[in-house]
């Protein structure tokens, strides 16, 4: 019963994205008020349909009703709740609809509360976002019905892949899509200004909390998916350029660059057009990303739907998606009008050189990502792309953009005097030039790359605290200290990553029982290993003791699990957490002497790399709330004169 | 500046600023991209001794020896046809990398004809088999069922 009302109730949700799109339309071109004040009733319908939709195979698989095919692909009874939780969204038919429910609730949360920009461009976006719900409801319903049955129920479900039974990954996949289908909203705003050629500041101000709430959600994702393959893969690294992690960096490269443009627009009334541009861009960004993970197109290990008939259905809606706002974009650009000029030495200037060192980013990343598929498609060839092309073509450009960060928030809007500006950076240059001789000193055989990224950290994390110099904190603007926090945790992170990449020590040994091995500063003795049983999986989990110094040792335990449904085995890495790093180990095979292989490393100040990704989120957080606390402000006090 | 000059730089700015980085990334995928190799391919094409290559195959039944330090591998990568390649590899090789099932190694060959891995690829999943084999082993059944 429950699946049969969460299809009608998804058919139902499908079938009012047309009239809202047409309800939309018309109510533009006659001007109708009665049919204006339709499209938001519309809108909230919408989302509580496809909530209702949701909520019924959540239901179903916390049932585990096996009846469903869905379910029974991807669930079994021995569960624990979190991950038949999980398991809704930990497969093609799940996530896109998990997909459509973000679009359809965030549709109904513009028509509920947006109030501030003009009534008619209101409803140009809410008839764009349900264009592009419909073509997410027809793949849905066409080729991927979640709801469908089995003639037979199975005895017993197939299981969850086990690298997904995690529970940072049971949030991990929402966290993204929020991201994404944001960004489509934010998309959705800059086709209504377009379509009634209303582009200016008041739009960009209504724009800017949806751009910063799905760069926060992609943020938050980026960074807990990249914690996750760092400790459930256990290879030690913590960003591998997979196609998969890719496709959630280029919205993420996209999504900033617009939210950086958009601030412009919206304070100075500048880059009006380009702001524009960047919208489609980021979400055609988000729309690739989606079709790089769901048509099964890559064979990495993210990609588990292999259907080719899916990914064309996805090739379509991408082509005609992008096509469509390119074409938007091309037809309009001429209504635009040109925004306030500045100075080359200026705030916008900076926000400029932000903003096209972030496209070439995301230009070497896009290329670097789809050029194996290109080349597979038009000669046959096999080839992949990896670590080393990324970080040559990317490292560089990324250390400049820095750079910019850095000295950007120092810069006065509109005009400055570059020898000012000058003196503002002095401290923060004399400080990164006091981390290269140290550094230089200290370890004199560190590469160029992360050199370079710490003696740039230290001076990003010293220039990004500047703009608060001379400032009473407490009254300092939200928004301020949302800049503030989010250019700091770049630095950090950026330290991080530099840190792991030049200071990382690594031990690979086969040691019997009572055997030591020296990694970086520890010395870690192998004390025993012992078969324990988990909830649905049985395991060999080695004791392993490490001592540095005097300290007392810190135990660690790694795992090697087969589990039973599906039958697999996967190792769980060990990780003990100290306030200058991390201790990685990794259980191996047992050979025929008794040995086991274990893999040890020790991560200096690796931390830092995800603390950062949390402060970059958290000042986006505070950013969102000082936005939205100033906009009812200044609403409270219109209504009131 | 006009604001019309300024827009018109700006898109100038713009254009050469992705351009540039596409071209720079065109021209690096051409010494840094992996190129994938079949056994077979090894056979046909010659071996492209030194350069960052990924090899892919069934790791032959019987050839997987463990070095006395308990940690570096030999295994032969086998295909459909008779082509072999001899691998070494030094760490902890995936859980699925058995025997009789598929494997992607990603590494150098040496003047010798040995192909020195840095990295097993894990491919999380028992029923994973290298592209080109899937499809010949589809191609395959297909034959037999006719």
């Amino acid at each position: 019963m429950i699946a049969e009302a969460g299809l009608a109730a998804l058919w139902l949700a499908a079938s009012l994205s047309p009239l809202q799109l047409l309800l939309g339309w018309l109510a533009l071109r006659l001007g109708d008020e009665q049919l204006m004040r339709s499209v938001r009733p519309v809108a909230i319908a919408q989302a509580a349909l496809v909530g209702i939709s949701f909520l019924a195979l959540i239901q179903l698989f916390l049932r585990t009703d096996l009846s469903v095919e869905l379910v029974a692909a991807n669930s079994h009874s021995a569960k624990p709740w979190l991950y038949k939780l999980a398991g809704v969204w930990g497969n093609h038919e799940g996530s896109m609809l998990l997909w459509v429910t973000i679009l359809g609730l965030s549709g109904g949360a513009i028509a509920w509360f947006e109030r501030t920009i003009q009534e008619r461009t209101l409803i140009a976006t809410l008839a764009a976002q349900a264009a592009i719900g419909l073509g997410f409801y027809a793949f849905l319903l066409l080729a991927s019905n979640p709801f469908e049955r089995l003639n037979l129920a199975p005895a017993q479900g197939k299981g969850l892949n086990p690298l997904l039974q995690d529970p940072g990954l049971a949030f991990h996949p929402p966290t993204l899509y929020i991201g994404y289908v944001g960004i489509s909203v934010a998309f959705s705003f800059a086709v209504g200004a377009l379509v009634t050629r209303d582009v200016g500041s008041e739009f960009a101000k209504a724009m800017r909390p949806w751009v910063l709430g799905a760069w926060i959600f992609l943020t938050l994702g980026i960074t807990a998916g990249s914690y996750w393959a760092y400790y459930e893969l256990g290879w030690g690294g913590w960003w591998f350029w997979d196609p998969v992690e890719n496709a959630s960096l280029m919205p993420w490269l996209a999504a900033t660059a617009l939210l950086h443009s958009v601030t412009v627009l919206a304070t100075r009334g500048g880059l009006r057009a380009w702001t524009i541009m960047l919208a489609v861009v980021a979400f055609s960004m988000s729309m690739v990303g989606t079709f790089l993970v769901r048509s099964g197109i890559l064979t990495s290990v993210h990609a588990f739907a292999v259907d080719p008939q899916r990914g064309l259905f996805i090739l379509i809606l991408l082509i005609l998606y992008i096509g469509g706002a390119l074409t938007l974009f091309g037809l309009r650009v001429g209504t635009v009008k040109e925004g306030a000029t500045f100075a080359p030495v200026s705030r916008e200037g900076g926000l400029v050189a932000n903003n096209l060192l972030l496209s070439a980013i995301l230009g070497t990343v896009f290329v670097g990502t789809l050029y194996p598929l290109g080349v597979e498609v038009l000669t046959g060839e096999k080839l992949s792309v990896g670590p080393p092309y990324f970080n040559s073509a990317a490292g560089p450009l990324a250390l400049v953009l820095v750079a910019v960060m850095a000295a950007g928030p120092l810069i006065r809007w509109r005009t400055d005097e570059a020898r000012a500006v000058l003196k503002r950076v002095a401290l923060p240059i004399m400080l990164s030039g006091l981390a290269l001789l140290a550094l230089l000193l200290l370890f004199p055989s560190i590469g160029t790359l992360p050199l370079l990224g710490l003696v740039l950290a230290a001076g990003a994390a010293s220039a990004s605290l500047a703009p608060l110099w001379g400032r009473k904190l407490w009254r300092t603007p939200l928004s301020t200290w949302g800049m503030v926090v989010a250019h700091l945790g770049i630095a950090v992170s950026l330290a991080g990553m530099a840190s792991e990449s030049a200071f990382t020590r690594q031990t690979l040994v086969a040691l019997r029982p009572g055997e030591s091995a020296v990694v970086g500063p520890y010395s870690i003795r192998f004390d025993s290993v012992d078969p324990i049983a988990g909830p649905n999986w049985t395991a060999n989990e080695a004791k392993l003791s490490a001592r540095r110094g005097g300290d007392t040792p810190l135990i660690l335990s790694p795992q090697a699990r087969m589990f039973s449904a599906p039958p697999t085995e996967t190792s769980e890495a060990s990780i003990a957490t100290r306030l200058d790093g991390q201790l990685y180990a990794v259980l191996g095979k047992p050979d025929e002497q008794e040995r086991w292989q274990l893999r040890l490393w020790w991560k200096p100040f690796v931390t830092l790399i995800w603390l950062g990704g949390c402060l970059v989120a958290l000042g986006g957080i505070f950013a969102l709330i000082g936005r939205v606390r100033r906009k009812r402000r200044s609403r409270v006090r219109e209504s009131g004169s | 500046m006009k604001a019309k000059h300024q827009r018109l730089t700006l898109l100038a700015l713009a254009i050469v600023a992705v351009l540039g980085a596409v071209l720079l990334a065109m021209s690096s995928l051409r010494d840094q991209a992996a190129y994938f190799y079949a056994p077979a391919d090894v056979v046909r094409k010659g071996m492209p001794e030194g350069k960052a290559i990924r090899i892919g195959g069934m790791v032959e039944d019987g050839s997987v020896r463990t070095a006395r330090d308990g940690v570096t591998i030999d295994f032969l990568v086998g295909d459909e046809t008779d082509a072999t390649i001899p691998v070494r590899f030094r760490g902890i090789v995936p859980d699925l990398f058995k025997e009789g099932s598929g494997v992607v190694a990603e590494g150098r060959f040496q003047a010798d004809g040995r192909f020195v891995a840095t990295e097993i690829l894990a491919k999380h999943d028992e029923n994973y088999m290298p592209p080109d084999l899937s499809r010949d082993r589809s191609k395959q059944k297909t034959e037999a069922l006719k």
